[in-house]
């Protein structure tokens, strides 16, 4: 395969135009850290966006940043921090689950995938935070949708169309997102050895509390003891752990107030700032879920179906979860057959509510199987239809998302 | 007033009314076909009251099924539908016209299940924003996006604008608290999109039509993110001696890593109006006002005001006041969000809304100044200061032809500036009919054409509110160029 990773807008868009004009499909990347994701790509050109990369705009009391979309998110998060601030929905780095290396993804990737990390529970997820675009369509036309400013309800939400499109309605070349200042302290709750059902009843009870829980996770025994983190991976037990994030001055005060409201559930250990730091990044660096090949998926529910989908999936096959967004979103591993699972896992999760994408598993599995939730047919046509507006000849990621898409 | 807003009506659909009428009354359960001429004129206009229009008949369904009907024969005779809510819409976005059926959701407005554990609620979307507050605020809970019409607006009107409020700065607008809706399509067929759970997979068909302004189907259910309220929350008022200093000091408490739940700033003329009406010791003689607010204990709201104070003290405030009983508070929120009532009482204005970048404010203030007086005309000006939100009152006597008239070309000459120092020209309340021509100002006629052209994809004969968010003009073109 060839890769073109053009130097300007206006090559990107030539490309794009020449590719439309010959009907001829192109496989859209950032980096391409996360091109195994999705039905693989039948196309002769990847076309990079990576050599479209810098900062165009910052400015930290309207908490608003832009750069063009081959931006590596590490320069992102590194003048961010420069600043005291951060991407408040904490993007994960899929890289290393999937083979590749870590912190090498794009900002563009970050819209394009539309995944957020355990904050996302209170700070809304990358969606939420996407102010601007700028963007080539599948015909090769330039356009903008949303802009700078935090509230613009100015024609149709063009940001939220392509966030979350994985390339296959336009190509980004650059974003304009919103910033929130880092939290000065970080405290967490850790209780150990409970079953799911329990763990994610004590994460959603904190999540029903004032004390603005900012992560809530429980992982399955298997996963917690993948941990790099020595002292919790050797706990030998599922952690079940509940974030706090505020002013030094606010800290003690919530976290003694959120273990009154958990006592019921068991003995509650606590995370000092430094060893919560430490876990909650191994969590964005998703370390528990590397290391391995088996199949693996990422289930929307909502966050009390999360364990009872888990436990429907349990009666197929072996597996192992993790929970977050207090249950909402579970990590599944499971053994690798021909399908993955997905005829079985699509069955629960269609009585339950949501949907799944299978992230990680063979090409020749991905090919053969809908790897992000298939659509109920009404909302297929108007899928393809959209498909249609911003990509009419259907080069930009062929068959990546759906089959017949 | 501008009455041509409106295309010249189907005078065929029109001369049908009385059967159109019939048909209807057939579709949905008694009384909920309103046809006659002074029952129509309730639904004449909206919040935009310088345009009205009579519509052909207003149907009030009470479920689903009834909306589906409806559609599903107005699509079978190509008869144009506006939705509409509770009809607070400040742009016209629920303005009808004459050869059109109006299909309210009002009667559609039960709590059809709250789930705190999932932190969710599932209502008719006919319910009024802050009767969905009110069903969860037993349990602690709140639904955020917060309007000042939130007495009076509805969700699906918030769903179709998109609506924000003094409280987004830190929970975000109605797009970022709904999870899932049900909505009936152009042709009666009804879709469930979202749910209880978190994000899309395939497109952000929600994101999408959540200020798609009626324009892609009318939404009749919704689940919603409720969250559990703080402890508590108090305001503080900080006067200053010139707009420049109040801008000046919004960046700093930014800067400083404090988000507050709100700050609301007034100018002088603002002020001096919501004094009057609500009484809450405003500093008349400052020449901007802010309202901070933050939450949490009372000691964590002790400490943040007190950093505040400490951040603003550079700045000389004129006054500066923390709130020191909830019936203060109270009072201090009454005269922002009464300010569109208060003004009223002593003249007609238009409320404009661009968003603006914060940094601009003091420019953009002046050069707002001098339009309205170029125009001889007076303007107060109130703006969501953490989001850039500005809401312009440009003042004049509806009675005077010619005043409106410059009252309407001084607000678009304020929106072209938003968008000239990189805002936009609706932050909140939608373009409607009354942005619609001053779109060309914001987007290329391709970026307009790719937005009417997903348009065509849901309303392939537009048919759902047509007249409205895109001139008026090479529409037609562009519909039948996307059709073959």
């Amino acid at each position: 395969m060839n890769n073109a990773r053009p130097g300007s807008e206006r090559e990107l868009q030539r490309l794009i135009m020449d590719a439309a004009r010959a009907e001829m499909p192109v496989e859209v990347i950032g980096s391409g850290t996360k091109r195994s994701v999705g039905r693989p790509v039948n196309s002769g050109l990847a076309i990079s966006t990576a050599s479209l990369s810098g900062v165009t705009l910052y400015e930290p009391t309207e908490l608003v940043m832009g750069a063009r979309a081959g931006t590596p998110l590490v320069d992102i998060e590194q003048r961010l921090a420069d600043k005291g601030q951060m991407l408040a929905f904490e993007p994960i780095d899929l890289g290393p689950v999937l083979g590749a290396p870590a912190n090498s993804g794009t900002i563009g990737a970050v819209f394009a995938t539309n995944f957020s990390g355990s904050r996302r529970v209170i700070a809304g997820g990358a969606r939420d935070h996407l102010l601007g675009i700028e963007a080539i369509t599948g015909a090769g036309q330039t356009f903008r949708g949303g802009g700078r400013v935090m509230k613009n309800v100015t024609g149709y939400d063009l940001c939220r169309a392509v966030c979350g499109s994985w390339g296959t309605l336009a190509v980004m070349t650059g974003v304009t997102f919103k910033v929130l200042p880092r939290p000065e302290r970080t405290g967490t709750l850790v209780i150990l050895g409970l079953d799911d059902r329990s763990g994610v009843e004590a994460l959603c009870a904190a999540l029903g509390t004032p004390f603005e829980v900012s992560g809530a996770v429980h992982l399955q025994a298997p996963f917690a003891a993948r941990l790099r983190h020595a002292g919790l991976a050797a706990t030998q037990n599922a952690i079940t752990a509940v974030r706090i994030e505020n002013f030094a001055s606010s800290l003690r005060y919530r976290l003694d107030r959120l273990k009154d409201a958990l006592r019921a559930f068991g003995e509650i250990h606590e995370l000092d700032d430094a060893n919560a730091l430490d876990f909650w990044g191994e969590l964005r660096q998703l370390s528990p879920l590397q290391g391995s090949t088996a199949p693996l998926w990422r289930l929307s529910t909502a966050p009390r179906s999360g364990p009872a989908v888990v436990a429907a999936i349990t009666r197929y096959m072996e597996c192992r979860a993790w929970y977050d967004w207090s249950g909402g979103l579970v990590w599944v591993e499971v053994l690798d057959t021909a399908d993955a699972g997905a005829a079985d896992i699509r069955r629960v999760i269609a009585h339950h509510g949501g949907h799944a994408t299978l992230i990680r598993a063979a090409p020749a599995v991905r090919a053969s199987i809908d790897v992000f939730q298939p659509l109920e047919p009404d909302l297929a046509a108007i899928t393809r239809g959209i498909k249609a507006v911003f990509d009419p000849k259907d080069i930009l990621n062929r068959g990546r998302l759906l089959a017949d898409l | 007033m501008s009455m041509n807003v409106l295309p010249p009506p189907d005078r065929a659909i029109v001369a049908r009314r009385d059967s159109i009428a019939r048909d209807l009354a057939r579709l949905v359960a008694s009384g909920g076909v309103i046809a006659d001429e002074d029952g129509r004129r309730a639904f004449e206009t909206d919040g935009l009251t310088a345009y009205r229009c009579m519509p052909l008949a207003v149907v009030l369904p009470r479920t689903t099924e009834e909306v589906s009907r409806v559609l599903k024969y107005a699509h079978a005779n190509g008869i144009t539908v506006i939705p509409r809510g509770a009809g607070t819409s400040l742009c016209g976005g629920a303005l009808p016209a004459e050869d059109a059926i109006v299909v309210g959701v009002s009667r559609m407005n039960r709590v059809l299940d709250i789930d705190l554990e999932n932190r969710t609620a599932r209502v008719e979307t006919g319910i009024t924003n802050l009767g969905i507050s009110g069903a969860v605020q037993p349990h602690g809970f709140f639904y955020a996006p917060d309007p000042s019409s939130q007495l009076a607006c509805t969700l699906a009107g918030n769903i179709a604008m998109n609506s924000g409020g003094a409280h987004c700065l830190k929970y975000g607008v109605t797009t970022n608290n709904v999870l899932g809706v049900k909505m009936v399509l152009v042709d009666g067929r009804v879709v469930e999109i979202g749910g209880a759970h978190l994000d899309a997979s395939g497109y952000d068909l929600l994101g999408l039509i959540v200020g798609s302004e009626g324009q892609f189907g009318i939404v009749t259910e919704a689940t919603v993110r409720i969250l559990r309220a703080a402890e508590a929350a108090r305001p503080m008022l900080l006067g200053f001696e010139s707009s420049e200093i109040a801008g000046r000091c919004v960046s700093a408490i930014i800067a400083s890593g404090i988000i507050p739940v709100a700050i609301e700033f007034m100018d002088k003329p603002a002020i001096h109006v919501c004094e009057a009406f609500a009484k809450a010791g405003y500093p008349l003689d400052a020449e901007a006002l802010l309202i901070v607010e933050v939450e949490g204990s009372e000691e964590e709201i002790s400490t943040l005001l007190g950093r505040i104070v400490d951040i603003a003290k550079p700045f000389r405030p004129m006054a500066m006041r923390v709130s020191q009983s909830p019936e203060e508070s109270a009072a201090i929120w009454r005269g922002r969000k009464s300010a569109f009532g208060a003004l009223g009482r002593i003249s007609d204005y238009f409320c404009m809304d661009g968003t603006i970048p914060l940094g601009r404010l003091p420019e953009v203030l002046t050069r707002i100044g001098e339009i309205c007086a170029g125009h001889g005309l007076k303007v107060a000006n109130i703006f969501h200061a953490g989001d850039g939100n500005l809401h312009p009152l440009i003042l004049f006597n509806a009675n005077d032809p010619e005043q409106v008239h410059r009252a309407e070309e001084a607000g678009a000459d304020i929106l072209k500036l938003c968008v000239e120092v990189g805002g936009c020209l609706t932050g909140e309340h939608g373009v409607g009919v009354e942005k619609r021509d001053l779109m060309t100002s914001q987007f290329t006629s391709g970026e307009l054409a790719l937005q009417m052209r997903i348009k065509t994809v849901f309303d392939p004969q537009w048919l759902l509110n047509p007249h409205k968010v895109f001139p008026l003009e090479n529409r037609e073109i562009e519909h039948q160029a996307w059709e073959h």
